[in-house]
């Protein structure tokens, strides 16, 4: 028998496991075991009121709460027929520049990198590229001290509601983080060339790409649900042509399109279906790095996220400049009882929500599809694909390949579970 | 390996990651912090682990399945100070309103084959199980209590940690009562300061993310809030919140549904 196991997949967020089945030498069965345990948040929202929810679902994932309490008070705001403003829209957008700025900078540097650069982390990566990991950090930073700056904190900030926010942050502070910012949008151009020069794996795979569209900015709050296969839904829909099962090895649901395929979410379905939308920097630096679109190597994810930072920090630029904290910060509610969904861009990908209140508020029924509970059955696949390679690897080898797949999608367990040990067994002997 | 730094592990139960992320979100401490400290197992920002025992084990999330249970017991056995760090460690966190619930019908609502799942029917902090010897509340804790806590640690000194409520952080920043001037619904007089007093500040009221403050007159604060509701229940919503599971704000929320009409 052959076997190699993971006890814990590293560098993700949140736990699980990974099992491969041969059988001579061919890859039959694979799974990825999540045992991150479930917290039916789905369950507990019930009975709550609907200006809680944005609190509580921030708590499914400490790295992007900002992408669940945006998912939520947009389906919330649906549910109730109310408009935010054009100026609670722009802070919106800036508070998710900085989520996508930390938690890109996260996983590109801290997460990915270390597996192309033969690194077990990104303290051995420091010992010995110490400006590599400076730059890094500090372009992390500044991710965190926009959301601290609007939202007090960067974990589970605290300003975002159903309506807009409660009070509008500061200008000044905020256009004091103008130096930074202009500093990021030139280190992320530079991350992108750099990212260029890491050995990616070989993997071609013929994705699907799922992503919200919108005709006139980088999609990431609001528009149409758009495939690489032409479906586009509006985001009411989303349901009508994605599905979520239960399987047996998993506390993660997985996605599927209607037709029963596995499709994908993330920064390179993104890039995939909307590089048309993103600002004359972003599109400069894609252009530049003579990348082919669509994308079809999911370890090449980190040059697409390098993309986004670019795209982030100088979409964070304008918004900063453009600061006014005019009008009201938000509307106010006018509780009546009603259905709403809402899905924005999470920075792994598409985050969808929908929610029954009833006419004191309260939520009689929520359901919440993370981007990688989608993703999930688009990891196997692609995994089986890469199963003949791995079999053939040394151990240790075989372990790190399959486990740097799993890293590049940038998973997190713990929103989806609702993650890793690699075993390969010889099932036939 | 430096044989004088101590070991540091750091561990994660049910939760949502952003206790851990604090570690990772010290950009301007966590190189120093490297440097100062050997960290031995770190799952989430390393693929390297040593194997202990270690001098510090700092533990994210509540114990909510059987397996947790076992683990957590040998995690203690390895560890010479452990620390809980967050709420989820310390009172059982957000997924702890199961606690008030039927687990088994939010599985049902979530699922569709709940016979898969394996899980416990409360969520618990980890001093349920085993010895804490620092317990780091907050929802996410705050960066610079962790630091304060190691530092103190390898200095052999107490922790300087706040022992007063919110409304004094409020008072210090000179955030105007939002309860007594604006009439919204705050938990600060009942929560244990170290966020910062982050809502006031914003203009919203406090709700309880870092656990109870041991001295608060929760009868009181009971009595102020429910004058003040915006909503039906929203007192006992605010008791049975993200620290609902702690036993002050447990037994203030029961206090409320033990007398009032309203049941949800």
């Amino acid at each position: 028998m052959k076997t190699i196991e993971v006890p814990a997949l590293a560098r993700v967020e949140g736990e699980g496991g990974l099992y491969i089945g041969l059988e001579n030498g061919k890859a039959v069965e694979i799974r990825l075991d999540i045992y991150e345990p479930p917290r039916f948040f789905e369950g507990f929202l019930h009975g709550r009121f609907l200006q809680e929810v944005p609190d509580i679902t921030a708590r499914i994932c400490g790295i992007c709460p900002v992408a669940y309490q945006m998912s939520s008070v947009f389906a919330l705001e649906n549910a109730l027929g109310i408009k935010i403003t054009p100026q609670v829209r722009a802070l919106r957008r800036l508070m998710y520049c900085g989520e996508y700025i930390e938690s890109h900078a996260l996983h590109i540097y801290m997460l990915q990198a270390p597996d192309l650069l033969g690194k077990q982390s990104a303290f051995e990566v420091a010992a010995i590229a110490p400006d590599v990991v400076k730059n890094a950090l500090r372009l992390k930073k500044i991710g965190n001290e926009i959301l601290k700056t609007i939202g007090g904190r960067s974990v589970h900030p605290v300003n975002a509601c159903v309506g807009g926010f409660y009070q509008w942050p500061d200008a000044e502070p905020l256009k004091a983080l103008l130096h930074e910012l202009e500093w990021g949008l030139q280190a992320s151009i530079d991350c992108v060339k750099w990212a260029l020069t890491l050995p990616y794996p070989d993997l071609e795979i013929e994705y699907e790409s799922v992503a919200l569209h919108h005709p006139d900015e980088y999609g990431i709050i609001e528009g149409e649900v758009w495939s690489s296969k032409g479906k586009k839904l509006s985001i009411t829909d989303f349901e009508k042509g994605y599905i979520e099962e239960h399987v047996k090895h998993s506390n993660a649901l997985h996605g599927r399109t209607i037709d029963g395929n596995t499709y994908l979410v993330g920064p390179i379905a993104r890039l995939n279906l909307n590089h048309e939308q993103l600002l004359p920097n972003a599109q400069k630096a894609l252009k530049d790095s003579k990348l082919k679109l669509p994308l079809k190597n999911p370890y090449k994810s980190l040059i697409a996220r390098a993309v986004e930072l670019v795209q982030a920090y100088e979409e964070a630029i304008q918004l900063v400049k453009n600061y006014k904290p005019e009008g009201p910060a938000h509307v106010e509610l006018k509780l009546k009882a009603g259905e709403g969904a809402g899905a924005t861009e999470a920075p792994r990908g598409l985050l969808y929500h929908r929610y029954q209140i009833d006419n004191h508020g309260l939520v009689t029924f929520a359901k919440i599809t993370p981007p990688t509970a989608q993703n999930l059955p688009r990891i196997e696949a692609d995994l089986f694909q890469l199963a003949p390679k791995i079999v053939k690897m040394p151990e240790a080898e075989a372990t790190l390949t399959a486990e740097h797949l799993v890293r590049s999608y940038d998973p997190c367990i713990s929103c989806a579970t609702h993650f890793l040990k690699l075993k390969v067994e010889e099932k036939s002997k | 390996m430096d044989k004088n730094k101590p070991t540091v592990a750091v561990y994660k139960f049910s939760s949502c990651d952003g206790c851990q992320l604090s570690l990772l979100n010290m950009e301007d401490e966590i190189l120093n912090l490297a440097d100062a400290v050997d960290i031995a197992f770190f799952i989430e920002a390393s693929r390297a682990t040593k194997p202990g025992p270690y001098d510090i084990a700092l533990v994210e999330g509540s114990v909510t399945t059987p397996h947790e249970i076992e683990r957590i017991k040998e995690i203690r056995q390895d560890a010479k100070f452990l620390i809980a760090l967050g709420t989820c460690a310390t009172a059982g966190g957000v997924q702890a309103l199961r606690n008030f619930a039927d687990a088994g019908e939010y599985a049902n609502i979530v699922y569709a084959h709940p016979e898969y799942l394996n899980y416990l029917p409360t969520a618990t902090p980890i001093a349920e199980h085993v010895k804490v010897d620092l317990e780091l509340w907050g929802c996410p804790v705050n960066k610079a209590q962790v630091i304060e806590v190691v530092v103190a640690l390898l200095n052999n000194r107490k922790p300087n940690l706040p022992s007063y409520s919110v409304c004094l952080q409020c008072k210090r920043r000179g955030t105007i009562c939002v309860l007594v001037d604006k009439g919204i619904p705050c938990l600060g007089p009942a929560t244990i300061a170290g966020c910062g007093a982050l809502c006031p500040a914003s203009g919203r009221g406090c709700y309880g993310c870092f656990g109870p403050f041991r001295d608060a007159n929760l009868p009181a604060l009971t009595e102020a809030l429910q004058k003040a509701e915006r909503y039906p229940g929203e007192t006992m919503r605010l008791y049975r919140g993200i620290s609902g599971n702690a036993p002050l704000f447990r037994k203030a929320a029961d206090a409320i549904l033990s007398t009032s009409k309203e049941t949800k």
